[in-house]
C-alpha cells in the first residue's frame, strides 16, 4: 500500500502505487474543477469541456485520440462531478507512456476547434435529454436545485438547457486553460509499474508545461435551511418515485462517518467509491427501511447516499413506489423510520454489522488497479488522497452515539427537501409541470 | 497471472455439477457463481417471466432459513447475493470476505438447492418484478429493444421477453415457479465458479462438501428405491459421458432458427412525453457456436464498439454530432440472438440517424472495411483481455461462460489466436452476411411518431 507522492517543480501533484498482481496499470489525471466552479449563465461548461477534450490536440489527431489507448486493449473515461473532473486510460503496462503522453496532451495542447465546440453541442443536448427521459433523475434534478438556494451544487452538473444553448467557444476555451494547469491537478499512476520510473516518465511529459494557479475556493456558503421544502413532479410516467434530501456534514467533518454508518443502518452500506460502486449490490435486506418499504410491499426499492464531497452536499433517500402503492404511504413510513433513528438511535447490534458491511465494502471499492487509482485521485481532489487510507479507522472510532447525535442533527424536518415524481396518465398533457414550494 | 493464462481447477461431481475454482489473492475477497443452465427460455408460453420471477423469489427463504434468516447472515457479514436470469441461464451470484467463504457458499448452496418459495414472498416480489416491468414501459431504450425483438422475431421465442409483461407477470403462481425450478435446478444442470482469495482444492472440496449429496428430482421421483439417501450417483453412465462430450447441457436446449425478415420493417413507441428517442436497428445474428463467431466479434467491434463505437460511433456521433451514444452489439446464444445498433438520438434526427446508419452500412458493403481498423480491433479485444479478466467477479464469469459454451478451460489462452487469425476478409465476409439495409428492422421509442417519407429507400 506504499503511495509516493511527488511534486513537479511546476506543481503538479504525482501518486504512484505499485500493485503487480496483473500486467497492468491504469493512469488518472484528476483536476480541481466541478460543477460548483461554474458561474451562472455558463453552467454545464466542466463537462462540455471534458467532452472537447477527447477531441484532438496539437499533436494527436482526432480521429486517433480515442483509438490510441484502445490499441493496447486499453479502457478509457472521463467524468465531471461537482468536485472535480478526471481522465483515465487503464491498459497493458506497456502503454503507460502512451497513456501519460495522452494525459499531457490533454493537459496543455487541445484544439477546441470550433467546428468541434458546435457539433458537440447537440451530443450534450441529446445527452441532458436523454437524461429527462428518466422520471428519477428528473426528479433529482429539481429537489436538489431546491435544496440548494446559494451554493452552487444547486445546478446539475450537466447545466442548464439554455446555458448549453448558449455557451461559445470562448467560454469553453477560457474554461480550458484556466483550470487545466500543473498547480490545479494530480496525476495517479497505480498498476504492475516502477515508482522510480513512473516519476521519471511523468516528469518528461509534464515538466514543461508552465504552472498556472490553484482555482480559488468557492467562497459561497449554504445558509441554514429553515423549513421542509417540497418539490412536486406531475408527469407522463409509468411509476411513482420518492426522494427526500437532507443536507449533509462534507467529507472532512467528524459527523460524516456518523451519518454514514447511519445510512448503512436504513439502508445497507453502499461504499465509497462513485466510480465503480465497489461492482456490487448492496447488503440491505435486514436494514430498517428495506424491511418496511420493500419487505411491507410499499416499495420496489429503497437506496440510501451519502457521497463524501468537499463542501457540505446531500443525503439522500430514494424510493421507487410499489405497483399499487402510494407516494403518501411510502412517505410516511420513511419519515417514521427517520424519527425512530432521531429518538432512538442505533442498538449495539447494528453499529456491529455495518461496521462488519462497511469494512468488506472498503475492500471491494479497491478491487482494481482502475479503482485503487480512483479513490486516491478521488480523495485527492476532496482534501487528501490520505484520507482513503484513514476510512477505517474514522469508522472504527464510530460510535452509536456519535451516529445518534449525527442523526438528531442532519435527519431533521426543516433540514430537508422532499421531492414527488406523481406519474400522470395519457399523452398530451402540456401543462404538466413543475411545482415548487415550501411547507412546514 | 493472466499473461499466462488462468488455469482453473475443474471438476465434475458424482452428480453431475461442474465445479470450477482458480485463486486469485490481490484481495480478501471471494468471488462466487452457481450456474444453471435454465433461463427465461423455458418459461412457459403463457407465463412469460416465470424465470425472472424465480430469480426474484429464489434467494427469499429455504425450508431450514426463512427469508430474513438469510439477509441478517449476508448483511452481518457485508456479503452480497443476487440472483440473475438470463434467457438460458440463471445465476446466483454472491461476493464475500474469503473469511466469509465457507458460510456464504454453505447458504448459496441451500437457497439453490432448498429454495421454499414461500407465498408471501411470491406475492412481494411478483408486485416488484411489476413495478419494473412498469418503469421499463416509462423508458424508451428497454421499450425500442422490446419492440425491435418482437418484429424481428416474429414467432419465434426470442421475441419474447424475460422480464415478462405485466400481463403474464400477473399470472404466475407459486406452482409454476416450484415446476420451472424442478425442471431446471437439475445438478448435472448446475456449475459452481469460485475465485478469489481462496486455494483451488480448498474452493473445491467446500464446494463438494455441499453439493455433492444432491439427486436430481427426476430421478428422486422415478426412482424412488435409489433415492432414499441423496448419497449416490444418480447421473447414468450415458448422461455423464454425454455431459463430458459437451452434449448435454446447451445442446439440450434446441433453439430453432429465426425466420430471416425478407423486407425492411419499421416498428414505433410513440412516448410523446420523452425528451429523446431511442432506436435499435439491426437483424438476427448468429448463435455462438457458429465457426466463424471471432470474425463476427472482430466486425462487430470495428462497425460499432472500437474507441467510442467504431465507424458508427465516428460518423454519427463525432462527425455529425447527432446522438450522445451510438454503439452495436452481437448477441450470440444458443440460437442466433440480435445483431442490434442502438441510438438516442432528438426527435428531429431520428430519420437522419437511420439514413447515416444506412449509408455506413451500404460503405462497409460496398467497400469493406479498413485493414487498419481490423487490425486496431484486433489489438483492442487481445490486449483487453488482461483488464478484463483482473477482478474476481469478471474471471468467474468469464469461466462460467467458457463452461456454458463448451470452450475449453484454456478459452482465454486460446483467445488471443483465435482472434488475431481474423482476416480483413473473413470480418468482410461477417459484415456481408449480416448487414442488409434493405431487409432490416428498426424500432424507434420516443417522441416520434413515423411520417410517409421515412423508411423506404
Amino acid at each position: 500500500m506504499a503511495i509516493r507522492e511527488t511534486v513537479l517543480d511546476n506543481g503538479l501533484k504525482v501518486l504512484v502505487q505499485e500493485v503487480h498482481t496483473a500486467p497492468l496499470a491504469s493512469v488518472w489525471c484528476w483536476y480541481r474543477v466541478g460543477s460548483k466552479d461554474e458561474t451562472p449563465g455558463v453552467t454545464g461548461v466542466s463537462h462540455w469541456v471534458e467532452h472537447m477534450n477527447f477531441k484532438g490536440t496539437r499533436n494527436i489527431p482526432r480521429d486517433q485520440v480515442k483509438g490510441i489507448i484502445e490499441k493496447f486493449g486499453g479502457s478509457w473515461n472521463g467524468y465531471t462531478w461537482i468536485d472535480q473532473t478526471t481522465y483515465l486510460e487503464t491498459a497493458s503496462k506497456d502503454a503507460l507512456d502512451r497513456m501519460l503522453f495522452i494525459e499531457a496532451e490533454r493537459m496543455d495542447a487541445c484544439l477546441y476547434d470550433p467546428a468541434d465546440c458546435e457539433s458537440e453541442r447537440t451530443v450534450i443536448i441529446s445527452e441532458l435529454q436523454g437524461g429527462e427521459n428518466d422520471p428519477e433523475q428528473l426528479l433529482d434534478t429539481e429537489v436538489t436545485a431546491a435544496a440548494f438556494k446559494v451554493h452552487p451544487y444547486h445546478h446539475p452538473t450537466i447545466g442548464w438547457l439554455s446555458d448549453l444553448q448558449t455557451m461559445t467557444r470562448e467560454d469553453l476555451y477560457g474554461h480550458y486553460r484556466r483550470f487545466y494547469v500543473p498547480a490545479n491537478a494530480t496525476i495517479v499512476v497505480v498498476g504492475d509499474v516502477e515508482t522510480d520510473d513512473v516519476v521519471k516518465r511523468v516528469s518528461a511529459q509534464f515538466g514543461g508545461i508552465a504552472s498556472g494557479a490553484r482555482k480559488a475556493a468557492v467562497r459561497q456558503v449554504e445558509p441554514e435551511q429553515q423549513a421542509e421544502r417540497r418539490v412536486v413532479l406531475r408527469k407522463e410516467g409509468t411509476a411513482a418515485y420518492w426522494k427526500a434530501v437532507f443536507h449533509a456534514p462534507a467529507f472532512a467533518d467528524e459527523a460524516f462517518f456518523p451519518l454514514l454508518v447511519a445510512d448503512a443502518v436504513l439502508n445497507g452500506a453502499a461504499g465509497l467509491n462513485i466510480w465503480s460502486g465497489g461492482g456490487v449490490s448492496r447488503p440491505q435486506r435486514s436494514a430498517r427501511l428495506y424491511r418496511t418499504l420493500v419487505d411491507g410491499g410499499l416499495a420496489s426499492s429503497v437506496s440510501g447516499g451519502l457521497m463524501p464531497t468537499e463542501h457540505p452536499y446531500l443525503y439522500s433517500l430514494s424510493v421507487s413506489v410499489a405497483e399499487g402503492g402510494s407516494l403518501a404511504a411510502v412517505e410516511d413510513a420513511v419519515l417514521k423510520e427517520v424519527a425512530r433513528l432521531r429518538h432512538d438511535g442505533i442498538t449495539p447490534a447494528e453499529l456491529t454489522k455495518v461496521n462488519a458491511q462497511l469494512r468488506a465494502r472498503f475492500v471491494y471499492d479497491g478491487d482494481s488497479v482502475t479503482d485503487i487509482a480512483h479513490q486516491l485521485g478521488y480523495f485527492e481532489t476532496i482534501g487528501s488522497w490520505r484520507n482513503y487510507h484513514d476510512l477505517r479507522a474514522r469508522l472504527e472510532a464510530v460510535t452509536a452515539e456519535a451516529v445518534h447525535a449525527a442523526a438528531v442533527k442532519y435527519l431533521t424536518p426543516a433540514n430537508r427537501t422532499i421531492g414527488w415524481f406523481e406519474p400522470q396518465a395519457g399523452i398530451g398533457d402540456p401543462g404538466s409541470g413543475i411545482r415548487t414550494g415550501s411547507s412546514k | 497471472m493472466t499473461s499466462n493464462g488462468l488455469h482453473p481447477a475443474r471438476t465434475v461431481l458424482d452428480n453431475g455439477v461442474t465445479v470450477i475454482a482458480k485463486a486469485n489473492h490481490t484481495t480478501p475477497a471471494v468471488s462466487l457463481l452457481i450456474g444453471v443452465r435454465a433461463g427465461a427460455y423455458a418459461d412457459p408460453p403463457d407465463r412469460e417471466g416465470t424465470a425472472a420471477l424465480c430469480a426474484r423469489v429464489l434467494d427469499r427463504g429455504t425450508v431450514t432459513r426463512p427469508a430474513e434468516v438469510i439477509a441478517d447472515d449476508l448483511d452481518g457479514r457485508g456479503a452480497s447475493l443476487s440472483v440473475v436470469t438470463g434467457r438460458h441461464q440463471m445465476a446466483i451470484s454472491a461476493t464475500c470476505l474469503s473469511d466469509d467463504f465457507g458460510a456464504v457458499l454453505g447458504l448459496a448452496a441451500d437457497i439453490a438447492r432448498h429454495p421454499a418459495f414461500p407465498d408471501a414472498e411470491v406475492t412481494t416480489r411478483r408486485a416488484d418484478l411489476i413495478t419494473s416491468i412498469r418503469q421499463d414501459e416509462d423508458n424508451p431504450a428497454p421499450m425500442a429493444v422490446d419492440a425491435f425483438a418482437r418484429a424481428l422475431y416474429g414467432s419465434h421465442p426470442y421475441a419474447r421477453k424475460v422480464r415478462g409483461s405485466v400481463t403474464t407477470v400477473e399470472s404466475i403462481r407459486r406452482q409454476d415457479l416450484v415446476r420451472f425450478y424442478q425442471k431446471g435446478f437439475q445438478p448435472h444442470f448446475i456449475t459452481v465458479v469460485a475465485v478469489g482469495d481462496v486455494a483451488e482444492e480448498v474452493a473445491i472440496a467446500a464446494i463438494a462438501k455441499v453439493f455433492g449429496d444432491w439427486s436430481s428430482f427426476a430421478k428422486a421421483t422415478e426412482d424412488k428405491s435409489a433415492s432414499v439417501r441423496g448419497d449416490k450417483p444418480f447421473l447414468s453412465a450415458e448422461a455423464l459421458g454425454a455431459k463430458v462430450e459437451g452434449l448435454s447441457g446447451p445442446d439440450a436446449v434446441l433453439v430453432p432458427d429465426a425466420i430471416a425478415p425478407t423486407e425492411r420493417r419499421l416498428v414505433t413507441v410513440p412516448m410523446m412525453n420523452k425528451a429523446q428517442a431511442d432506436l435499435a436497428y439491426g437483424f438476427a445474428g448468429i448463435r455462438r457456436s457458429h465457426p466463424e463467431f471471432p470474425a463476427f466479434s472482430v466486425m462487430n467491434n470495428a462497425l460499432g464498439q472500437y474507441a467510442i463505437g467504431g465507424r458508427l460511433g465516428d460518423r454519427i456521433r463525432e462527425r455529425q454530432g447527432m446522438a450522445y451514444y451510438v454503439f452495436s452489439s452481437l448477441d450470440a446464444s444458443l440460437g442466433a440472438g440480435p445483431f442490434t445498433i442502438r441510438a438516442g438520438v432528438s426527435a428531429d434526427n431520428v430519420e437522419r440517424a437511420i439514413a447515416s446508419i444506412d449509408t455506413e452500412l451500404a460503405m462497409v458493403l460496398e467497400s469493406g472495411f479498413t485493414a487498419q481498423e481490423i487490425d486496431e480491433s484486433k489489438s483492442y479485444l487481445v490486449g483487453s483481455l488482461p483488464r478484463q479478466l483482473e477482478t474476481n467477479a469478471a474471471i468467474a464469469s468469464f469461466l462460467l461462460n467458457a463452461d456454458f459454451f463448451d470452450l475449453g478451460l484454456d478459452y482465454d489462452v486460446r483467445l488471443p489466436g483465435l482472434i488475431q487469425s481474423v482476416t480483413l476478409e473473413a470480418a468482410n465476409a461477417a459484415a456481408r452476411q449480416l448487414l442488409d439495409p434493405s431487409r432490416a428492422t428498426i424500432a424507434v421509442a420516443g417522441p416520434w411518431i413515423k411520417t410517409a417519407t421515412d423508411l423506404h429507400r
